[in-house]
């Protein structure tokens, strides 16, 4: 109740702010979750989420020790996601046996290289707000790079729907079909990519994963259609972020954990019930 | 159709994973309006002999053509079920929404890439052929595993191929639905080619005009040659599968097979 006060105020436009980037996000989170969870991407994701810290660490040193001021550390986690992208997407994708390790390693060694060039960077920076998220430092630009990421998103979706269902189901076929399924792949991890840098921003690189596959795996379980599914996942995101912000604002925790624990909390709930209800006798 | 045009050609083919070999001089021709099948024990290369018509796979050696074309080039003419068993049972997508992608790299759908009335009209048709028309809203979840592979049989010929090749269509389902399934494919073979892999001797004893033999080298028989020896050639010695089968018990429906 608190939240709901706090939110009328007139001194909390943060608070508003950050609702407003929360419920914007949670468009993102549930489409592109659809496609992580049924294409089986989550490792895929991770991996690029993680690799995020090498390009914000990068973009740091190259700001202090060569004095490029206009590189915003949000530039070399796009350079960073979009690398780890391709490099998982041409590599770690296939019938090689391999590709669980490429994976892991570019996960590995992205998180290394953050860590490395903030090590060499002079002054000291506190990278736990990338780690973990912090919702409430969001600011307006932020805001609008998400609702043109939404749009972009929803663009892409919309317009390749049903080739994306086919690459999702049965890839083979579809290349049999004559689709472009690498190129379509691509650019499935090229938005993923986009939208992990962008949403790190609530509930970091440690953690955004966890938003890219347990609403659309809860949505999952009580949906027969890939659109149905989609809307689920998006409402599931929504209450798990204005849940969240709202516990935590008003018990004073960080803002990503509470959000990642509301999401966790909706993902055994629903698999739950499921299980009860649907339990043979 | 006319029986003199040749649908798929290999010549002198091997192929091998990585150094394993898989297929080894394998010489083959299927002429339009064939109903063969592609017999043999597991790991014997039957699945791999498809891939490579399908152009998903690269020879080592040799040649294949594909409606005189290399394989990659005829895809829009092959109609093609895979296993079902290795798709997500549990993917969200109606029976409707599957058997459309037979429909995709065609150029007439609308500007969103939605599906033209006529492609529509051709999913349903083809849901039809497989005896499925009214389970065109439900969902592939619910189905059964033969009801599963009808839909990707119905998949294929949405495709509208000239070519049908079916990988194990006997899998998973029961006899009445086995006989359904022998009545739809004589019916197709009026008008397409069709080609099948199955370990099913019985089914295909029954099917099929000639058996080609998958066992690293490809031998073909026509299906009277099915006997004791040839049995003991494909599968070096194991005759349960034909102990199991309840087609050839007492000189039942099919004297040439023996009895056991």
């Amino acid at each position: 109740m608190e939240f709901f006060h706090a939110l009328v105020d007139p001194d909390n436009g943060f608070l508003r702010l950050a609702l407003a980037v929360g419920l914007f996000s949670s468009i993102t989170f549930g489409i592109i979750g659809t496609y992580v969870v049924t294409r089986r991407i989550s490792y895929l994701a991770g991996a690029v989420s993680h690799s995020v810290l090498g390009g914000i660490g990068g973009a740091l040193w190259l700001q202090q020790v060569f004095r490029f001021t206009w590189l915003d550390p949000v530039y070399g986690a796009l350079f960073a996601a979009l690398l780890a992208a391709f490099i998982v997407g041409r590599f770690g994708h296939g019938s090689g046996r391999r590709e669980e390790t490429m994976i892991g390693a570019t996960w590995a060694i992205g998180m290394a290289l953050g860590i490395i060039f903030i090590d060499l960077t002079p002054g000291y920076f506190d990278i736990t707000s990338y780690l973990f998220g912090d919702i409430l430092l969001v600011s307006g630009r932020d805001l609008k790079l998400i609702a043109v990421l939404n749009l972009v998103t929803i663009l892409f979706v919309v317009s390749c729907y049903h080739q994306l269902l086919a690459i999702c189901f049965d890839e083979e076929f579809a290349r049999l079909r004559g689709l472009r399924v690498d190129v379509y792949y691509q650019l499935l991890l090229a938005l993923t990519a986009v939208a992990v840098v962008l949403l790190i921003r609530i509930v970091g690189i440690v953690m955004v994963i966890a938003m890219l596959t347990l609403p659309a795996a809860a949505a999952a379980l009580y949906t027969r259609r890939l659109f149905s599914m989609m809307l689920l996942a998006v409402f599931l995101s929504a209450l798990a972020i204005v849940g969240g912000l709202a516990v935590s604002y008003s018990a004073g925790l960080s803002s990503g954990p509470v959000i990642i624990l509301f999401a966790g909390a909706l993902y055994f709930a629903l698999a739950g019930w499921k299980k009860i209800r649907y339990r043979h006798p | 159709m006319n029986q003199d045009v040749s649908v798929i050609k290999i010549t002198d083919l091997d192929f091998a994973y990585q150094d394993i070999p898989v297929l080894q001089n394998v010489n083959l021709e299927i002429r339009q309006g064939e109903l063969s099948s592609i017999v043999g024990p597991n790991g014997g290369g039957k699945t791999t002999l498809l891939k490579l018509i399908l152009g998903l796979l690269e020879p080592n050696r040799g040649q294949i053509e594909v409606f005189g074309v290399k394989p990659e080039k005829a895809r829009q003419k092959i109609g093609y079920m895979p296993q079902h068993a290795h798709l997500d049972p549990l993917f969200p997508v109606s029976v409707l929404n599957v058997v459309l992608m037979g429909q995709l790299g065609r150029q007439n759908r609308h500007l969103w890439g939605g599906y033209s009335r006529q492609a529509l009209q051709t999913a349903r048709q083809a849901l039809a052929e497989v005896g499925l028309s009214d389970m065109a809203k439900n969902s592939f979840q619910q189905l059964s595993g033969g009801q599963r592979q009808r839909v990707l049989i119905a998949r294929a010929l949405c495709t509208e191929p000239q070519l049908l090749l079916l990988d194990e269509p006997t899998a998973n389902i029961d006899q009445r639905s086995e006989e359904n399934l022998y009545e739809t494919l004589v019916r197709l073979n009026r008008r397409m080619t069709i080609l099948l892999v199955s370990h099913d001797l019985g089914f295909v004893s029954q099917v099929v005009k000639s058996v080609i033999c998958v066992n690293r080298q490809v031998n073909i028989h026509p299906t009277s040659a099915i006997d004791g020896t040839l049995i003991k050639e494909i599968y070096g010695g194991d005759f349960k599968l034909v102990r199991h089968d309840h087609r050839c018990a007492k000189n039942g429906h099919h004297p040439h097979l023996p009895s056991v």
